[in-house]
């Protein structure tokens, strides 16, 4: 998995509340047994005016000019609610997305940013309008900088704002790493664990 | 020794070691995969060389893709839905996992075919790449959720990294009042506390409603946590759930059943541990429920009117109740029960259980569906089809007008294959109310069993208290 230490793009603000799953990848998007060749369904149901011949929407915050080639995503609660589908992550990842910055997310879909490589940023609703309030018209004023091992989100103002996010998935993406590599490490503790939980729970086996 | 809640015996029964940081390995025990996403982390784990740690341990149904008409086979109408069904055939013999296939008839949606064949058991860790798989806690079992990547994790090490939720305990208090089941429960929970309202929390329901329950409400109960953002839900198992275990096929048996039963009985919530959060709700004050736009938090009563913005919490809160009363076609301060449908949806892991089915048998009997309407059944399972078949409720949904189906997820999601059509007004009984979830543009109304039923029969959305039955 590619490391994340430093980013820097164009944010985008998607600003609205509990954005699902089926609305980042509607289930008609996922043609195929792949993990690839999702990008061009990412929020097809609004980014397109016709999803079946991709004629976009110009509405959409990702087809303004402003923020073409945004890799930084702005939004309310709740973001990446709803199914399990990591359909969603790999679509954004595809298209290029490298941070969601949002005042909470869902849990499956938090989990699944930080196993392929996005960085997922809880700020307060307060600082999340804070920052987009600062953005303007064109892509240099929307400008974020994004630091992984320091933890924090470098406005186009000057102005830092710090986030939290727990040792688990921190290290995961500043070190690239591949958890069931990293948990097949631990295969002694496991075989120990199993052999004890075997003699006390024997009618599962 | 403090005293733990159910959650935290759970979660301590498995735990391998401590990551940091919140972080902890857990010893998984059951996996259930589907063909949608369990065929990509089967054959991901192929292309890493990575092999399935306990195949026996892993389950495997047809559920998501899978048509639901007579006589159906690997040919679906969703585009490359044959291929997702025919990789997991071949991976899942590969991986020498336990398949239920499409012609099995144990085959069904998987949270209803997992506690039917009494896979998933109290005390267990039982985990899917789907959602939904929260229902399982109902069944006092840690059950959850996962995307593919984890699931793969969980194949190859029987383990997963989990960060540690917090508790809540949501007590239902009282009794139900007439016509007002599980799903009117959760509705209203979400409506009053958010959608994002669970979200951080393992959550234990409990409570004189949740203790009188059988085993299919609760698994609705449960199957709506996710909606509620919560980690997951369980509910301490209780006579009811010995009961309703015992004889299934994968349950222990003679001496081993009685050793499963002693740990059983000792996984309730301590009367003296202490919850990070606890609600209580009385059950007197839930109405027959049902959404009204695109997040299940819309919510509103069936006797009442679509809420005026001047209800929202904040400003973002206003644009999306603005977005989806757009979206919907409502205005704000109309009555919900005077809405028009086209279509009428009973199905999904939250409702086509055979109770559900029962209690839209007992509206539908001797009455017919709205001219012009729509309406379509889908058992939760291929065994709960044969059990309705087999007291008659077929013919009953059949000569009310209804479509009666071969079990699947079917239309609970629009996967490019059939669904209703543009902009079509559906009261369902299913969990998402999500823009163009169960086809382009189409409105959903989340309802109860019951609200679904006798809606279909008005021909819009109508209170399942006046259709004439007395409800359970």
């Amino acid at each position: 998995m590619k490391k994340f230490t430093e980013h820097e793009g164009i944010a985008a603000p998607l600003m609205r509340i509990n954005i699902d799953t089926d609305a980042i990848i509607p289930s008609r998007e996922m043609k195929r047994v792949s993990k690839h060749g999702l990008g061009e369904g990412l929020f097809a149901g609004w980014r397109y005016l016709n999803a079946r011949e991709r004629t976009e929407n110009p509405d959409f915050v990702l087809n303004k000019t402003a923020y073409k080639g945004a890799t930084i995503l702005l939004s309310g609660v709740n973001f990446g609610c709803g199914s399990s589908r990591e359909h969603a992550v790999w679509a954004l990842r595809e298209y290029g997305i490298r941070v969601i910055i949002a005042s909470s997310f869902g849990s499956i879909f938090y989990g699944n940013c930080s196993r392929n490589g996005i960085l997922p940023i809880v700020l307060s609703d307060k600082i999340v309008h804070d920052i987009v309030e600062q953005l303007g018209e064109t892509a240099q004023q929307n400008q974020l900088l994004v630091n992984l091992p320091e933890q924090t989100v470098l406005c186009p103002d000057g102005r830092s704002f710090s986030f939290e996010i727990e040792s688990g998935p921190k290290e995961m993406l500043v070190q690239g790493l591949d958890p069931i590599a990293l948990t097949q490490r631990l295969s002694g503790s496991v075989d120990e664990f199993e052999d004890a939980y075997q003699g006390r729970r024997p009618w599962l086996y | 020794m403090a005293s733990k809640t159910l959650f935290e015996k759970l979660w301590d029964d498995h735990l391998v070691a401590d990551l940091g940081d919140r972080v902890q390995l857990l010893y998984i025990d059951r996996v259930f995969l589907h063909e949608r996403t369990g065929s990509i982390a089967l054959t991901s784990l192929e292309e890493e060389n990575r092999q399935v740690r306990t195949p026996e341990q892993v389950f495997c149904v047809m559920d998501h893709i899978v048509d639901t008409f007579p006589g159906r086979d690997d040919n679906t109408l969703m585009p490359g839905g044959r291929e997702f069904i025919q990789t997991t055939r071949r991976a899942s013999k590969a991986a020498n996992i336990q398949l239920i296939d499409i012609d099995d008839p144990r085959q069904g949606i998987v949270h209803v075919v997992s506690p039917e064949q009494g896979i998933v058991q109290p005390g267990m860790t039982l985990v899917c790449p789907d959602s939904h798989t929260c229902s399982q806690g109902a069944l006092g079992a840690l059950a959850w959720g996962i995307g593919s990547s984890e699931a793969e994790h969980a194949l190859a090490t029987k383990t997963l990294r989990v960060s540690k939720p917090l508790t809540m305990r949501v007590n239902f208090e009282g009794e139900l009042g007439q016509g007002v089941s599980a799903k009117d429960m959760m509705l209203h929970l979400i409506g009053q506390y958010s959608a994002a309202g669970g979200s951080g929390y393992a959550i234990e329901f409990a409570g004189a409603a949740v203790r009188a329950m059988d085993i299919e409400a609760r698994l609705t109960l449960c199957n709506l946590a996710v909606e509620f953002s919560a980690f997951t839900a369980v509910i301490a198992p209780d006579e009811h759930t010995f009961t309703y275990l015992s004889g299934r096929p994968f349950v222990p048996k003679a001496e081993a059943w009685t050793q499963a039963m002693l740990y059983w009985q000792s996984l309730y919530t301590e009367s003296n541990a202490v919850f990070d959060k606890e609600i209580t709700i009385n059950c007197q004050d839930i109405p027959p429920t049902v959404t009204w736009g695109n997040s299940p938090e819309h919510t509103c009563a069936i006797t009442a009117c679509v809420p005026n913005l001047s209800s929202a919490r904040s400003a973002t809160e206003i644009k999306s109740m603005k977005r989806a009363l757009d979206y919907m076609g409502l205005e704000a301060g109309q009555a919900i029960a005077s809405l028009k449908i086209d279509a009428a949806f009973i199905g999904s892991c939250t409702n086509s259980r055979l109770s559900d089915l029962r209690v839209a048998g007992k509206i539908l009997r001797g009455q017919k569906i709205a001219p012009g309407v729509k309406a379509i059944c889908v058992p939760g399972s291929s065994q709960v089809k044969a059990a309705a078949e087999a007291e008659g409720l077929d013919q009953v949904f059949i000569s009310a007008g209804f479509e009666w189906r071969e079990s699947g997820c079917s239309m609970c999601f629009f996967a490019g294959g059939e669904s209703f059509s543009y902009r079509e007004r559906v009261v369902s009984s299913t969990n998402r109310n999500f823009e163009s979830r169960q086809g382009p543009e189409t409105r959903t109304h989340l309802a109860s069993a019951a609200t679904v039923a006798a809606s279909a029969i008005a021909g819009y959305l109508a209170d399942p208290r006046n259709s004439g039955v007395a409800q359970p």
